[in-house]
């Protein structure tokens, strides 16, 4: 009746019989990867009913992303579910970029002090999607309103203006469900997509990369190695080495377009390559244990609308990049947190359906950037022309000599939160403050006194007070900026949020972006930025 | 500052020659990869993008 369509790494979430019909679920979401199981998370702790769908009962077997970047365990760290990631993950900063034999320079992502949480950890996808689940097990248990429905296939869509209706099949026959909203996080083949019969249009690169992560013990540092034109046989044109937890270590190795995928799947073919490559670093081949291998290519496309009508998209089921930059998941996570909190208020009743198309503006802003970021990335390291391949070579031979190069080379441009600059519902920007924090910025971290900034910018929206200064929460278009008041800023939270100044006033929202800042207390400011945020005009005087 | 397209090379004739030897010996493939690298470093002396913008209408006019 649902067909299984891969393996599943760990059982999360099996499969129940519903005793009665359900009634009218304010938000329904396709899909339990990581995306899904965000937005259900922040959705369900703000007390909006949740139900998710899924047509598995866990994440698939094998890893597809590993990389894991500090604003997505800033934003699990709000969930509740980072500390176990971190503790699990493999903590990296530095990366090597190798040109043949020779190494051309090393970066380092995270020279900056005063963050809880690490530049980037790697962890396999399925143990990050479980701790995701284990943090809506805890929500649930403190009565979250989250509900999961493994072997749950949606097979229908239809919207009915007023709310959707949604065909549901399961190993005891097919029900209806109604949702007041949908959201589409059903991956990037997405069959909600195509029960609404939208388009999905953009580049397919003709390359394929060979996965292979495998277990070994080996004392290679815990670092990112790229090689451009690797000097070992048989790894194409490119090749990644990169450490995960329990030993396992990543390969990915650019194969090229014209090959015969069956054959390069083939376990003792993989194995020469891979014993190419170690032997190369180690003098030897070390024992070693393939895990997972999987060959893929890759698009970066998104949908032109993210919103059809009642129904929303977000993660790979809206927008899909190459894995170099680890744009995928991680640009996933902003658009959960952007939609769950404007969801939310709809729901509740506070604001105007109207805040939901914010998402749809920001978040396909954010899907180009890293479009634009993952595609670059992908034409140096796989050249199209004579003259790409000729300039590509250029920056290689010149990244080892001299230091301007180095910043030509592009073997991703690791994920980082888009800022939405010049976006409606950002500012004023009264503040001659640092670069890092103005309005459509997300906060960046930072010491205080009892931890860290970002857990003080839990609940909704936040006056975040820096230094001296009265201030007082400030009501406006129903909704609450409570006050954060921290008096003496460690020197970091200072230079980060203050620069010259010695106070400050921060409005947040509740996804941790910056709508605008005062050097002073101003209720009225305030008020019209908080209407302005939740799409009101601006009134003279807070309603408080 | 705007792209300088008036005569800035003292010396024409001699700069001349000494681009034409630098390629002495070169094949048309190791050529190409020479220009690369001169276009790259040229580029990165300027560094002022709207300079750089200006080059590169010029040179496709
Ligand atoms: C090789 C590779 C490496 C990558 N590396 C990284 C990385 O390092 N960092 C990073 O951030 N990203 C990376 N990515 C991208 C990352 O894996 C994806 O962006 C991420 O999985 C997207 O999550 P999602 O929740 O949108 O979709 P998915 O993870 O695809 O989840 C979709 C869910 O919807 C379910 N579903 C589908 N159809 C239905 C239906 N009809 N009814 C009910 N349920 C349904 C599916 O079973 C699935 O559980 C990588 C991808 C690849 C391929």
């Amino acid at each position: 009746m649902v067909d299984t369509r891969y393996s599943t790494e760990f059982t999360l979430y099996p499969y129940n019989k519903q005793a009665a019909p359900s009634a009218r679920q304010p938000v329904v979401i396709i899909g339990a990867g990581p995306i899904g199981l965000v937005l259900a998370l922040d959705l369900g702790q703000k007390g909006t009913p949740v139900l998710v769908l899924d047509d598995h009962e866990g994440p698939g077997q094998g890893s597809k992303a590993i990389c894991f970047s500090k604003r997505t365990l800033d934003i699990a760290h709000r969930l509740g579910a980072a500390v176990p990631m971190v503790e699990k993950g493999v903590v990296w900063q530095v990366g090597k970029v190798f040109h043949g034999q020779d190494k051309l320079f090393e970066f380092n992502l995270l020279p900056e002090q005063g963050h809880r949480n690490p530049a980037f950890i790697n962890l396999q996808q399925p143990l990050f999607e479980k701790y995701l689940h284990d943090a809506v097990v805890a929500a649930q248990s403190g009565r979250a309103p989250i509900e999961i429905r493994g072997r749950n296939r949606v097979t229908a869509i239809a919207d009915q203006g007023a709310f959707v209706t949604l065909d549901v099949q399961t190993p005891d026959g097919p029900y209806q469900l109604e949702a007041d909203y949908l959201v589409a996080c059903d991956g990037a083949r997405s069959p909600s997509r195509d029960m609404l019969g939208l388009s999905f249009d953009g580049r397919v690169f003709q390359d394929n990369f060979l996965i292979a992560d495998v277990r070994m013990k080996a004392d290679f540092p815990t670092e990112r190695w790229f090689w451009f034109q690797p000097p070992f046989e048989g790894a194409g044109q490119s090749a990644l080495l990169h450490k995960q937890p329990d030993d396992i270590w990543r390969i990915d190795l650019q194969l090229g377009w014209e090959i015969d995928r069956a054959h390069e799947l083939d376990a003792a073919r993989i194995r020469n390559r891979v014993d190419a490559m170690l032997s190369s670093q180690t003098g030897t081949i070390p024992d070693y244990e393939l895990v997972w291998t999987s060959i893929y290519t890759f698009q970066c496309r998104r949908m032109q609308d993210f919103r059809a009508g009642r129904v929303f998209f977000a993660g790979d089921a809206a927008h899909q990049v190459s894995p170099f930059g680890a744009r995928g998941a991680n640009s996933g996570l902003q658009d959960a947190e952007n939609l769950a909190w404007r969801l939310d208020l709809v729901c509740k009743g506070i604001a105007a359906p109207d805040l939901l198309d914010h998402y749809c503006t920001e978040r396909e802003f954010a899907a180009d950037e890293n479009i634009l970021n993952s595609s670059r990335a992908t034409d140096f390291m796989t050249p199209k022309t004579d003259v790409s391949r000729q300039f590509r070579d250029a920056v290689l031979h010149l990244a080892g000599r001299h230091a301007f190069a180095r910043p030509f080379v592009n073997s991703g441009r690791l994920s980082v939160p888009c800022i939405y600059d010049g976006f409606a519902g950002f500012g004023p920007d009264a503040l001659n403050g640092p670069a890092v924090t103005r309005p459509g910025a997300a906060c960046p971290d930072a010491p205080v006194a009892d931890g860290f900034l970002l857990d003080h910018l839990r609940a909704g929206f936040t006056l975040l007070v820096l230094g001296d200064g009265v201030a007082e929460p400030v009501t406006a278009a129903g909704v609450t900026a409570h006050i954060v008041h921290i008096p003496t800023p460690t020197p970091a939270l200072a230079a980060r949020y203050l620069g010259d100044y010695s106070h400050a006033v921060y409005l947040i929202r509740p996804d941790q972006h910056v709508i605008a800042r005062w050097p002073d207390f101003d209720a009225n400011s305030i008020a019209n930025a908080l209407r302005a945020t939740l799409g009101q005009e601006a009134a003279h005087g807070a309603d408080t | 500052m705007a792209l300088i397209l008036d005569p800035n090379i003292a010396d024409p004739d001699g700069f001349y020659d000494t681009l034409l030897a630098a390629h002495d010996g070169l094949s048309a493939a190791e050529s190409a990869d020479f220009n690369a690298r001169l276009i790259l470093i040229l580029a990165n002396h300027i560094g002022d993008r709207v300079i750089l913008t200006e080059a590169l209408l010029a040179a496709s006019d």
